[in-house]
Order: structure tokens, then sequence, then C-alpha cells
């Protein structure tokens, strides 16, 4: 099997972004997954987030490691250059590259083997780091490409296709990342698009570390009665809180607004995320409270969603290493050799 | 040896309580006069209480092995009182602490004792438990001052230049140094036959070790990104390029670093970063040892198929395992060649002293960018750690990165179509694009099956036609890594094969071998894979001595099978018991084989 380019046809109707590019410039190669995957669903949204932000193709870099869901960074955004690395150790590669030139944007797509199993060390560190990019979790509780086993994220109780129940506690990505210090943090699910594409869009505007946990159902080891991450169950047990909207600039919040139970987060480069509260005690700007409120939310069998939480301050990896504003890939040599003389001068030093 | 500016010494302490520094101190010294010298720590895994030793070798000749025997010992701690007065040659010097009497089973009446009471001296001179105890060091370096004719005036000056700032501690140290010197001048007759003569030997030579050396050598070819994780006998590697980039790369302006060094969660993750960085068109190095270089396998293979510049630097230790972290050896030759699983083989440099540490880590970066794939430079515990005798080092600044086959915008808006891994050249080595540069330049890494085009394939031909370019590929490198340095006589019939830092005793070697009335030529490796004048070494010779630090043979086992030389011609010389070669068992090696084979 080799992989299978789409056929190039552009349609004279088809909406422009900011660009002048169609969605259809933010897709990539045909997938090649089972038909349903959730995780064709989350690519489609990664497709409508990018072309929304009409983020410039070539600018940005695709990062994943192995799996199924590790797979479609092939299916979107054919124009920039992608790296599908090995299983579980995408966050050091875009670590690596993010250090090397942090002009570009950085997308990674994981799923939940490749991160909460074998990369759960490497995830953990990129969020310490707090690298620069937005890191999409497909979970789906089993690892799909090696057909079917149960996943760190199954919940306890699930049942495989053959019947088998899960008996060791999930981690929870969401509260994992809450705990490490991740600065921005959101679940949602490959099913609700409404959901998804402005939380992608919020995580990619996000100056750190975004990590959005989408429940992407895998249809063909993992969607049946009695599985927790079905499109059923999923469906059936999801609770948004506060919804968000993406906003590309910021405005003064009025009071109005705010008294209305919406609430605007600033997030780089003047885009901000808008807030809108179902209840008045969420505050998505306080830890504790988003892993209280996920933490309750488990108690009660349900699955919190939305964007759980954001710190404004976020520093990210640069500035936590003090790096120049300029991509280091960018440094003329003379910037980087101190040359013969000062060899010369440091070659006392050594008598 | 044993003679005028010509001798051993060693030291025998505890660790952490600050002999280092005192050893030092003489051994630079020693330099400074003028006088050829080599350093060699002996020191334990462990950060207090255990015994340590620090080895010094006087060659006016300029041998800078370590020495079979020596000629004296300071024995200052009890706890390897025995051992150390058993290395002392017989005729030779301990100079012992006599605070508290000598077992007498200790005694031998091959050698003379000297007895200082060092502990005495240091109670009654100082009053803080820390001055006691560290300036008892500097209180033997004051009697060996006077018992090897080192001039005192450098010492002093040296203090004073390493002290300046604090008088106090500045004040103490003259005064133990003094009290050490003038006890040795009232009690001993001095100096020994064996001592110190001023020489001109050392003024375009300077004292460094292999870490800091490689680090400058990562420095000055403008790498940007360093990513590890701490391990023996590799740290030094990062601590001095963090504090180089500290001194040379901080923009003055901003106070912004152009550097990046990244202390990754484990030796994994920071092989992902060099890869990551490497591909995103900086240069990148990772250094580590064996254990480390065990964790990077399915990156290195990564990086190796998907033709990604990366500089590994590993600075080996004993193995396997944890094996014994502060010896040093040279065996994870097979497992760098050949790192990873699928068919995967890699280039490896071979400095041979922290001199070669710099140029080989400035081309080592060189060559990755060249040849797109992982490049290694195999130091080792002996290089990377003790402070050698080297030539200057010296820039030439004319020099500039050689990127390799790098695409820009505008050649790449000359082509038809960007294929990633085309060999256009026939060298095996295809353009690549670094991301950001234009759609047109996108492509996609995968360490899954790939066509030339880096489109996902799993048919058997493109397949092949990818792996068989890498063959190629890393055929050509065999003329641009590192080639052999010679050592060789007119007359000679056999060969030593030997690499990195056996050199010294190798050649130290074939001189003693010389006065013996056997000629050897001597070949060191110093890249692989070998190119055509390894082979001719080989082939010119009818006995091939192969000497190396490991247990299994690996140098031998490389040119057995990358060269199809029968193994058998090769006779081995093998040191793997984890301290430096010495010129002896490389003597033993040829003229025990020699007699065996004419008996
Ligand atoms: C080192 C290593 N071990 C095992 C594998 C086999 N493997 C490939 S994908 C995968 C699990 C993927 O699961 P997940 O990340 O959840 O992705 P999904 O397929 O479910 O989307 C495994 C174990 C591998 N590729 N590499
Ligand atoms: S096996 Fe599961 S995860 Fe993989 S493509 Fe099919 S449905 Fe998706
Ligand atoms: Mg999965």
């Amino acid at each position: 099997m080799t992989s299978i380019a789409k056929p190039p046809v552009s349609h004279p109707s088809a909406r422009v972004n900011a660009l002048g590019l169609t969605l259809r410039d933010y897709e990539g190669g045909m997938s090649t997954l089972c038909a349903g995957c959730g995780h064709d669903s989350v690519t489609a949204a990664i497709v409508q987030a990018t072309w929304e932000l009409a983020l410039p193709p070539h600018r940005a870099a695709k990062m994943s490691g192995i799996g199924c869901s590790s797979k479609t960074t092939a299916y979107f955004m054919k124009q920039s250059h992608g790296f599908n690395s090995v299983h579980g150790r995408m966050p050091s590669v875009t670590s690596g590259a993010a250090a090397a030139n942090r002009a570009l944007t950085y997308i990674g797509v994981s799923g939940d083997g490749d991160s909460l199993s074998i990369g759960l060390g490497q995830l953990s560190h990129a969020i310490r780091r707090n690298v620069n990019m937005l890191y999409v979790l497909e979970n789906n509780g089993v690892y799909g490409l090696t057909k079917g086993q149960f996943s760190a994220s199954a919940d306890i109780g699930s049942t495989s296709k053959k019947g088998e129940a899960n008996e060791q506690a999930p981690i929870d990505p969401v509260l994992l990342a809450l705990t490490l210090g991740a600065t921005f943090v959101a679940r949602s699910f490959s099913g609700d698009k409404r959901q998804l594409v402005p939380i992608l869009k919020a995580g990619l505007a996000h100056n750190g570390f975004a990590i959005v946990d989408v429940i992407s159902p895998c249809v063909t080891f993992n969607d049946h009665e009695g599985s927790t991450k079905s499109y059923a169950y999923t469906r059936a047990h999801e609770r948004e809180e506060v919804h968000a909207d993406f906003v590309p600039l910021t405005r003064a919040i009025t009071m109005e607004e705010a008294a209305s139970g919406v609430s605007e987060v600033p997030l780089h480069l003047g885009a901000s995320v808008r807030l809108h509260a179902t209840s008045s005690d969420y505050d998505p700007t306080s830890r504790a409270s988003a892993y209280a409120h996920v933490a309750a939310c488990h108690a009660r069998g349900e699955l919190a969603t939305g964007l759980l939480f954001v710190d404004e301050s976020s520093r990210d990896m640069h500035l936590l290493m003090h790096t120049v504003e300029a991509p280091l890939v960018d440094l003329p040599f003379e910037q980087l050799c101190p040359g013969r003389a000062a060899l010369d001068a440091l070659m006392d030093e050594y008598r | 040896m044993s003679g005028i500016n010509d001798f051993a010494f060693k030291m025998g302490t505890v660790n952490g309580t600050g002999s280092a520094s005192a050893n030092g101190l003489l051994m630079q010294a020693i330099f400074r006069m003028g006088i050829p010298v080599t350093g060699k720590n002996l020191f334990p895994s462990n950060i207090q209480g255990l015994p340590t030793w620090y080895e010094i070798r006087v060659s006016k000749d300029g041998y800078t092995a370590r020495p079979a025997d020596v000629d004296l010992v300071v024995a200052i701690n009890p706890a390897s009182y025995a051992k150390d007065i058993a290395t002392v040659r017989a005729g030779g010097v301990v100079l012992y602490d006599n605070s508290a009497p000598l077992d007498p089973t200790l005694h031998r009446n091959d050698v003379t004792f000297l007895g200082v009471p060092f502990g005495r001296m240091c109670n009654e001179a100082f009053v803080k438990d820390r001055d006691r105890t560290l300036l008892r060091n500097m209180m033997y370096a004051g009697t060996l001052c006077a018992l090897l004719a080192l001039d005192m005036a450098i010492p002093e000056q040296m203090l004073a230049e390493k002290f300046g700032k604090k008088p106090k501690v500045l004040e103490a140290n003259i005064k133990a140094i003094r009290l050490g010197h003038d006890y040795a001048r009232e009690h001993f007759a001095c100096p020994l036959p064996f001592h110190l003569e001023r020489m001109q030997a050392t003024d375009n030579a300077i004292l460094m070790d292999g870490n800091t050396a490689v680090a400058l050598g990562a420095l000055y070819a403008g790498a940007t990104v360093g990513a590890w994780y701490p391990i023996t006998p590799a740290t030094g590697v990062m601590e001095q390029f963090k504090a180089l980039c500290e001194q040379y790369r901080v923009d003055p302006a901003t106070g912004l670093h152009r550097y990046a060094i990244m202390q990754a969660e484990d030796e994994l993750a920071a092989a992902g970063i060099v890869i990551g960085a490497g591909w995103a068109g900086a240069r990148a190095f990772t250094n580590t040892s064996g254990p480390g270089i065990s964790l990077m396998q399915e990156f290195i293979g990564l990086a190796y198929y998907t033709d990604i510049p990366a500089v590994f630097v590993d600075v080996q230790r004993c193995g396997p395992a944890t094996g014994m972290p502060t010896r040093t050896q040279q065996a994870d030759l097979l497992s760098l060649a050949y790192a990873s699983h699928g068919d995967t083989k890699h280039p490896i440099l071979f400095p041979a002293n922290p001199h070669e540490c710099f140029s080989m880590t400035v081309q080592a970066f060189d060559l990755a960018e060249r040849f797109q794939t992982p490049i290694f430079v195999a130091s080792d515990l002996d290089i990377g750690m003790n402070d050698w005798m080297v030539p200057r080092l010296e820039w030439d600044d004319a020099y500039r990165p050689d990127r390799g086959k790098v695409l820009d915008a505008e050649e790449l808006a000359q082509l038809p179509r960007f294929s990633r891994y085309r060999d256009v050249d026939g060298d095996g080595i295809a353009a690549r694009t670094l991301p950001g540069v234009g759609a047109k330049g996108a492509y996609f890494v995968r360490g899954s099956g790939h066509d030339q085009h880096a489109a996902y394939t799993e048919e058997s031909a493109p397949y092949q036609e990818v792996v068989d370019r890498l063959a190629r590929k890393f055929a050509h490198a065999a003329e641009a890594v590192p080639q052999p340095a010679f050592h060789l006589q007119d007359d000679a019939d056999i060969g030593i094969v030997c690499l990195g830092s056996g050199d010294a005793a190798v050649r130290e070697a074939a001189d003693m071998l010389r006065e013996q009335g056997i000629g050897v030529n001597v070949m060191r490796i110093r890249g692989f894979p070998f190119g055509a004048a390894v082979r001719a070494f080989l082939d010119a010779h009818e006995r091939i001595f192969v000497v190396e630090q490991n247990r299994d043979a690996q140098l031998r086992a490389l040119l057995a099978v990358e060269l199809g030389v029968p193994r058998d011609a090769m006779t081995p010389i093998l040191d793997y018991a984890g301290l430096p070669l010495t010129a002896a068992t490389v003597v033993d090696g040829v003229t025990h084989h020699l007699v065996g084979a004419t008996a």
C-alpha cells in the first residue's frame, strides 16, 4: 500500500480565508483509517481550525508518534512539514525542533497509548518544559494500531470487544496535565466539532503547551456496548460546563458580559478566548477549581469537557530558557563562533 | 624511567577531601616549569569517603601514557596504605603521614619511608576542621616541592591567581604549602635523586581535558542546541558547553541566549531533542556514555533511516550495565557502529586526546550535516576527564560550517518537484529542506517504509532503493571521516593497530620494542567506516596486532567484518581492566606472542 493523494479539485465557489486559501488547501493525503474512526473527525476539526485561523501551512510543523492517531498528521495540511517519529517520543522531537526554530507553529497529534503508556514520561516533561505547541491526544481507550489491547486510559470496568473487563485504574490526561502544571488543558469529543474547533484554535494561539484530550472512538475495537470510550457512551456522559469561543483579537470585556457569565481570557498575540459559563462557580483560570470540577464529574460518572483550564501568564519554553527572539536556526555563524582571537586568549587560561 | 624529569608519583587520598586541587596544582606547576607532564585521576564512583588516587608522570621525552609503576607514593589515606605502599617500585620512596605510627607489617625493606606529621602539623597550624582536612593536601604538595625540586615560586604564584580575591584563604594555603616544604628541607636530603629541572618543552602546549575540548568544538562549530542527561564521565561536556555559552553566546544588548541547553528527562529524550533540532536546521548534539547509548538506540535508527543530522558524543566508561562508571574502556565500538535495530551503520570519529576532541567535534558537525546522518564521537573517560598536555588549540577564521545539501526557497522554486530522498548526485546524499521554507519543500519524515519521495510505502523496490542509497552514503563516508595516523619505522614488518586514547601507550611501546630490536609500524584508526588506507596497512604487514581496551576485541571484529580481513590474521592485545593503557602492557603483549610463535 502506498499513500494516496487526493485529486486536486478546487471548487470555484469555495470560500477562502485571509490568506486566500480554501479549506481544501488545509487537507492532506487520503485517510487510510477505518471508516467512522473518530480520528478522522479530529483531522477534519484541525483542518477547519487551521483554515479559520489562516495559519500559513508552510509555517506549521506536524508532529506525531506511532499509532492510528499518530498517522493522521499525514491527513491534514499537506503543505506543512511533518514528522512521524517513534512511539511515545514525539514530545522530545518537538521540543528540539521548537528549540531550534521557535517561529513555526507546532501541531502534535498522539494517541492514548502513545501518550499515557510508552510516552508518559515524555508528555510529562514537555508539559514541564511548556513547549509552545498544540498537543492533541486522540483518546480511544485502546491501542488501535496493534488491534485493540486496553490502553492506560481505559476505565475500570470498561470491557474489551471480547468482553474482558479492565481492572486497572485509568490515567486521565486532563487530571495529569493539571497536576503537572500544564498551562492550557481542554477536553473534547471527536463527535462534537462545535466544541472542538474553537478549542483547537485557542490551543494554537496559546503561548505554551496546550493539551487537548479528545475522546475519539475506535469503531473497530472499542465502540461496543460496555466500552466507556464509545460514541454512544461519550455522548451520554459528556458534560460541558463552559463553552469556549475563540476570539482572534482582544477587546475590552464589558461589565455586561462579565455579569452574564461570559468571561474573556487573553491568549498569545492579541487573541483571546471567550468563555460562556453555564454555572457561575466555575473558574477556568483556577487550577484548583478545574481539578475539582473534573474530579467531581468523574465521581458522578460524567466526563468533563470544554476548555477546562488556561493560565494567561504562561511562560513558554523559550521564556524559561531565556533564548533570543530570533529562531536559533536563523542566527548567523558570526554570532555563534567566537573566532580565532578569542580562542587564543582562552588558551592562556589552560596553562 | 627514574631520573631527572623522568619519573612518576602517586597520591593516595580520600575522595571529597580536597586533594584534587593540590594534585592539579602540582601537575600544572610542573607544566609551568616547561616539563612535559601527565596527570591521571583514578577515582571511585563516590562523592566522599572512598580511596582515590592521582598519578603524575613527568617525562622529558614527552611520553604521556600512564606509567607502569611509580617512584614515589604519597600515602595519606590509611585505608589504602597497604595498596599504596605495594605500588612503589623497588628503590622508590613512600611519603606518609607519621602523625600516627605506621603498622609495622606494612614495612618494606626495598623502599625509603619518609614520614611527615601532616595531620599533627595541620592541627597545630589551623583551627577549623575543614581547614585541617583541606590544607593537609597543600602541605604534602609543599613537601613534594622540596623533595622534587619544584620551584616554590610557581605554586605560590598559582595560589595567588586562584585566591587573589580571598586573602585569608590565600594566606592559609601559602602557610600550609610552606610548612610542608620547610619540614622536608629540615628533615630530609632534598631533592631526591629523581627530581625536576626546568625545561622549555611546554611553551606551545596547554593542559586540557577532553570534555572541555569537545565543548569548545561544539561552541566553535556553531552548535546551538545541546541536550543531555547527566552521566559520568560525559557530564563535563555539557557543563563546559554551558559555561562557554554563558561567556560567548549571550546577546550583549538583551542578555538573551544564542543557545538552548536542555537537560532532558532521560537519554531517549535527549536523543529526540537532538534529532528534532537537527531536522529543524540547528546544529545539535548530545553527550552521554554507554548506558545512554543503549537507551538512544531506537532514535539513532530513526535518524539514520530518515537522513537527519545529529552528533552523539560517547565518553566511554567500563561496561556492561552500570559497570565501573569511573573507569575507562573502549567497549562501545560495536554498539556505536551498528546502533539500532535493522540494517544500520554509522560513522564514528575516534579522538586520541583533547586536541583531537576539539577538531573532531567540529568535523562531526560538518559530517553530520553533509551526510545527513548521526555521527558519533567516541571519546573515553581517560581522554574526557583527565588533563592532557596537548598543543594549543587553533582556529581558522576562514572556517564556515558545511551545511550539506540544503535547498533554500529560491533553489526549490527552480525544481519541477522536490523529492526528499532522490539521489541526484549518485553519492547517496539527497538534498533536504528545512521546515518553514515553503510549501514546495514540505515533506513527511517517517520512520516507516518510505520511497524516494518520502511517501509511505510497503513496496519492496522503492523500500530497497532507499536503504541501498543509505548503504551507498555510508560507503562514501569512509574517505570523509578522519584518516588513520601512522607512526612508521623503516624496516618494520609488524603492524600494530590501535585507536583513541591507546595512542600514547602504543607509540611509547613502539619505541621500547625498537630498543629490544623489534621494529613495529603503528596505525591509529581515527574514523569509521574504514577507508582504503586502513586496508592497505593491514595488507602490507605480515603480522598485525590490534590493541584495544575491551574484552571482546571489538575493533578487530569491525576490521574483519568491514574489510574482510581474516579475523585470526590479527592478534588482539586487550586491556579491559578499566585503567588507562600502559606501554608495558603493549610491549608484553607483543613480546609474549612473538616468543610463543617462535617457541
Ligand atoms: C517501541 C514500539 N513498541 C511497540 C510498537 C507497536 N505499536 C504501534 S502503535 C501502538 C499503540 C498505539 O496506541 P495509541 O497511541 O492509543 O494509538 P491508536 O492506534 O489507538 O490511535 C503500539 C503498541 C511500536 N510501534 N514501537
Ligand atoms: S483501528 Fe480503531 S483507531 Fe485504528 S483506524 Fe480503525 S477505528 Fe481508528
Ligand atoms: Mg489509542
